[in-house]
């Protein structure tokens, strides 16, 4: 068999994976696989700095369903990926990150530009590699993929030694991969899928309760015909929305410290909860002992150490969430006990019940005459798009708001950084899916402060023509951390008051971008509408009400019934 | 409660540090831990005393499960297993208390494997609760070190 470089077995391997599109940001470590790539037909996608490669190769990922890859340079290249990197971790998003690493024989002498970024990242990577053999490198690869994409996703980081790179290799054939360490479970067992169903039959007051997993798997048709079928209510955690469609009657909207009122109250008086591809995390949660105290849980996830971790399951199911959903819908179908005229009957009461509470305290603000209301920004968004752009946020309360009063009809139309809640992350994340997705409206729900952690990646949108629009709630404040310092801390705002920030007109300008402002509420709409007819990258700057809160809260450690509200 | 893991990992570079971090990273205890190759030189096996209730040990071996090297993970304190650990102990060993070491380590059917004119170093192989004894005993005598392997086990063979 004819040997070939390592750099070329490495872009063989990613034209074997469907890898078109790739986020670097070269150096010396990785300079002969970048010269390879002048030479191939992927497209690499120059950022200004690596934080912005990792979170775009997310974006692309969470937007498309694909494997979204990284290269990094060694040493600071590979550091400056790790926030990024967790946030894939956290969020589980298939992402394969390659990282240069210095030549084999100085690997441990502190060289230049060497770190230990397999040891960095041990604990924030589904699974790592360094290749210190050149035969290793191709099977690496491709069991990273593997690894990425399957199961639980994750990110998977592979670091590639210069020499190694440099090295001459055979290219096997590629066989299916069969790891005897890993083999998750796919399929429910039938069993456990029974007794879910049974349970389910015999409630009143039930609950689906469904976070990221769902989306994940690409469940969500599944989902919504056993939501339908039974007439269950949905509530969604901020990494499941969109895997319910937000404007169904049996939606409930988000869930948990920011959730709806219907939301918590529901799940605190339901009977049986149905919890698919979440994972019970403190933010939805509240206070452990409080969460859905008189509800049997029936818990459907792949990754078995998220069942019973935080909140003791009675019905464990592990399994993939459509694989699950899917196995009990034709339960459902072939059961003779299963009447579903009589079972929507039954849960008419608890669906008034829950329509009472939505009435009682619907997701809401006070109007303030001309002042530019946040959230009132975010519903002219979604009147705009229709609801069906790919929207990306920032953290903090800009996140929170696209996530209570943007109505996600569809899966992957929102990318957030849930369980990291980094900020930065949605401007480059934006990129990705508008790489991933060039005639889609791509939108970055963006505060301004966080909106200053990766904004030079406007100059990659540029360069590589993906007109997002970045819509900034500029309040000038790190809004979220000063919301909790005016409820808990007397309003004594330490570090939260921006008192300086660029003028985002001026600065889209001096990136070559369209910059609008509002400042009054009838502004917003003409501001929204210019921005989505112009074909390039748009910052629009929202001068909105300086101190407004999010709401409903429910104060960190409290019961989900303990909310404050509007 | 204590349990006694066992876990069958690949024999890789880094492998250790993974089950390691996983430890420390999720405030899970350690009490003793020791590793080598197994007959398949490609496979460690590792034992590992740790301590917690019953929902912590079950996310402990789920969490080690999950980690792509570990290829078993066995709670061994769930069925009938045989555990030892090896000490080796420096302790005072002069005129007047020399014999009566001697006559305690041959109790324990410990070995003595060095000596010098004030100290003997002794070797007992045992149950963790035999080891206590011993150290116990010797303790009034003067100890001047301890070294401890820590546990390994197995469970014990299906006697059908």
């Amino acid at each position: 068999m004819s040997k070939i470089t390592g750099s070329q077995a490495i872009i063989k391997c990613l034209q074997e994976e469907g890898v078109d599109t790739i986020f670097g940001f070269p150096g010396g470590a990785v300079i002969d696989l970048y010269d390879e790539l002048l030479d191939s037909d992927i497209k690499h996608v120059l950022v200004r700095h690596e934080q912005g490669a990792v979170h775009a190769a997310d974006g692309y990922a969470r937007a498309s369903g694909k494997v979204g890859v990284a290269l990094l340079t060694s040493g600071p290249g590979a550091t400056n990926g790790v926030t990024a990197i967790a946030t894939a971790y956290m969020d589980s998003i298939p992402v394969v990150v390659f990282t240069g690493q210095v030549p084999r024989a100085l690997i441990g002498n502190d060289a230049f530009q060497e770190v230990d970024i397999v040891g960095i990242t041990r604990p924030c990577t589904k699974h790592n590699y360094l290749v210190s053999d050149p035969n290793e490198l191709v099977a690496t690869i491709r069991e990273a993929f593997y690894l990425a994409s399957s199961g639980r996703p994750g990110p998977v980081l592979i670091d590639l030694p210069k020499d190694v790179v440099a090295s001459m290799m055979s290219f096997p054939d590629k066989k299916p991969i069969k790891m005897k360490t890993y083999q998750p479970t796919v399929d429910p067992h039938p069993g456990q899928v029974e007794k879910a169903c049974k349970a389910c039959l015999k409630a009143k007051r039930p609950m689906l309760y469904i976070g990221g997993g769902v989306i994940l798997s690409n469940a969500n048709k599944e989902l919504t015909e056993l939501a339908e079928k039974l007439s269950i209510p949905v509530t969604m955690t901020l990494m499941g929305l969109g895997g319910f469609p937000g404007t169904n009657p049996l939606s409930l909207g988000m869930l948990g410290m920011h959730g709806s009122y219907a939301s918590n109250m529901a799940v605190a008086k339901s009977d049986l909860l149905i919890a698919v591809g979440a994972r019970f995390d403190d933010r939805v949660t509240g206070r452990l002992d409080a969460f859905a105290p008189h509800a049997e849980i029936i818990h459907i996830d792949i990754d078995p150490t998220s069942i019973s971790k935080n909140v003791d399951v009675d019905i464990p199911i592990v399994a993939d969430c459509k694989h699950a959903l899917r196995a009990m819908n034709s339960w459902f179908d072939d059961a003779k006990q299963f009447d579903g005229k009589a079972i929507k009957e039954k849960h008419k009461p608890w669906l008034e019940q829950v329509a009472q509470w939505n009435e009682k305290h619907p997701l809401t603000y006070h109007e303030e005459g001309d002042i530019i209301k946040p959230q009132y920004v975010i519903e002219v968004l979604n009147k705009l798009t229709g609801g069906d752009a790919i929207i990306t946020t920032e953290v903090g309360q800009n996140q929170m708001w696209a996530a209570q009063f943007y109505k996600f009809n569809e899966p992957r139309r929102l990318l957030t950084s849930g369980g990291l809640g980094t900020m930065g992350y949605g401007l480059p994340a934006a990129i990705g899916a508008k790489l991933a997705f060039p005639d889609k409206t791509v939108i970055d729900v963006a505060g301004d402060g966080s909106i200053q952690m990766n904004i030079q990646e406007l100059a990659t949108a540029r360069q590589y023509n993906a007109p997002v629009k970045v819509a900034i709630l500029n309040n000038g404040y790190l809004g979220m951390v000063r919301q909790w310092q005016e409820l808990f801390y007397n309003k004594r705002y330490s570090a939260t008051v921006m008192e300086v920030t660029p003028d985002f007109v001026e600065l889209a300008k001096a990136y070559g971008a369209v910059g609008l402002r509002a400042t009054t509420k009838d502004e917003v709409e003409p501001v929204i509408k210019e921005a989505l007819a112009t074909d390039n990258l748009v910052i629009m700057d929202f001068a909105v009400s300086r101190e407004e809160g999010v709401f409903p809260m429910v104060p960190a450690g409290k019961a989900t019934t303990e909310m404050l509200l509007v | 409660m204590k349990h006694t893991l066992s876990v069958l990992l690949q024999n890789k570079p880094g492998a250790l540090s993974r089950v390691t971090g996983l430890f420390s990273g999720r405030g899970f205890n350690i009490e003793s831990l020791c590793v080598a190759e197994t007959l398949d030189s490609k496979v460690s096996c590792m034992t590992l005393v740790t301590r917690g209730d019953d929902a912590i040990v079950e996310q402990i071996t789920k969490q080690l499960h999950k980690l792509i090297d570990v290829i078993k993970v066995t709670d061994i304190t769930e069925g009938e297993f045989v555990e030892r650990e090896m000490v080796l102990i420096r302790v005072k060993a002069e005129a007047n208390t020399r014999a009566e070491v001697l006559r305690i380590i041959d109790i324990f059917r410990g070995k003595v494997v060095d000596v010098s004119p004030t100290t003997y170093t002794v070797e007992i192989t045992g149950q963790e609760t035999k080891i206590k004894a011993v150290i116990d005993i010797l303790r009034p005598i003067g100890i001047k070190e301890i070294i401890r392997t820590g546990t390994i086990a197995t469970a014990r063979a299906p006697k059908n």
